[in-house]
């Protein structure tokens, strides 16, 4: 299997899916050789970024894929559901938002734990959320 | 699968949990309800929840660990948080979750150690309540 060829997809509906995604992360961090940090990092932010796939997005998918380039390697994970849609990213990108009561700190807290960050949303259509992290 | 719990073990006047790798959303939220439920019935002075075990503390889990030490702290418990591995405390800061609050150890040790002299301290408190009265009023004079 070539590296770039390296990649996952897998529905995430229910919490078992959601600690799946956790060690599903976790073992393309180890696999790429990332830091322990940068691994807790990377993990933290797709556990945020499924648990909003399933709690507002009535479900989703999560893509992970590990990206070489020349000059160097990353982790790309993409989450998309089918959902409402955000209204207005801008909002749901400050500190402290929150349409559930908790923290609102899932969508600008992941942002800061991953390398790129990129998010795409259209009411009633549905949710896209792209990160990276590169080692 | 709906069966499942974590186990609170009493020692002495504290409650001793250890959260295991894995835990998912319901069974935090069972967590806190029994939790609670149990200090109220043990009448318990201090709750330690060993995090030891954790690779990963997101802000679901993050809030409630601090939602117990706010329900425990009002029901005469303090929570002390323990064995939080530092890749962790390094994310939650970096995401912005500082947990302020929240009384944090080493390990369990160390956490016991912390409960016992802030019980200590409440006595101590107690017994000898004016003696901010006592310096307020002699800086009135002066």
């Amino acid at each position: 299997m070539s590296p770039t060829s390296k990649q996952s997809t897998m529905a995430a509906q229910t919490e078992a899916d959601l600690v799946s995604a956790r060690h599903l992360a976790r073992s393309y961090a180890k696999d790429l050789g990332l830091g322990l940090v940068d691994e807790t990092k990377l993990v933290t932010a797709v556990s945020e970024l499924t648990r909003n796939l399933i709690v507002h997005g009535g479900g989703g998918s999560v893509f992970i894929e590990r990206i070489d380039e020349v000059s160097r390697h990353g982790i790309r994970a993409v989450f998309e559901d089918h959902g409402p849609g955000i209204a207005n990213i801008n909002l749901a990108m400050m500190d402290g938002h929150s349409s559930t009561k908790s923290l609102g700190l899932g969508l600008p807290g992941s942002k800061r734990l991953v390398s790129e960050f990129q998010i795409d949303s259209e009411a009633g259509k549905g949710t896209r959320v792209t990160i990276t992290k590169w080692k | 699968m709906s069966a499942e719990h974590i186990p609170i073990i009493k020692m002495d006047e504290f409650l001793l949990v250890t959260i295991q790798e894995g835990i998912h959303d319901r069974l935090a939220i069972t967590l806190q309800e029994e939790l609670t439920a149990k200090v109220a019935s043990t009448g318990a002075r201090g709750v330690l929840l060993d995090i030891s075990g954790l690779d990963m503390v997101d802000s679901f889990l993050g809030r409630l660990l601090s939602t117990i030490a706010s329900i425990t702290r009002i029901m005469d418990a303090e929570t002390v948080v323990v064995g939080m591995q530092p890749a962790i405390a390094i994310t939650l800061v970096e995401m912005g979750l500082s947990m302020p609050g929240v009384l944090t150890a080493l390990n369990v040790d160390k956490g016991m150690t912390l409960l016992r002299r802030r019980l200590s301290q409440a006595k101590e408190v107690t017994c000898v309540p004016d003696i901010k009265a006592i310096h307020d009023g002699s800086s009135d004079r002066g």
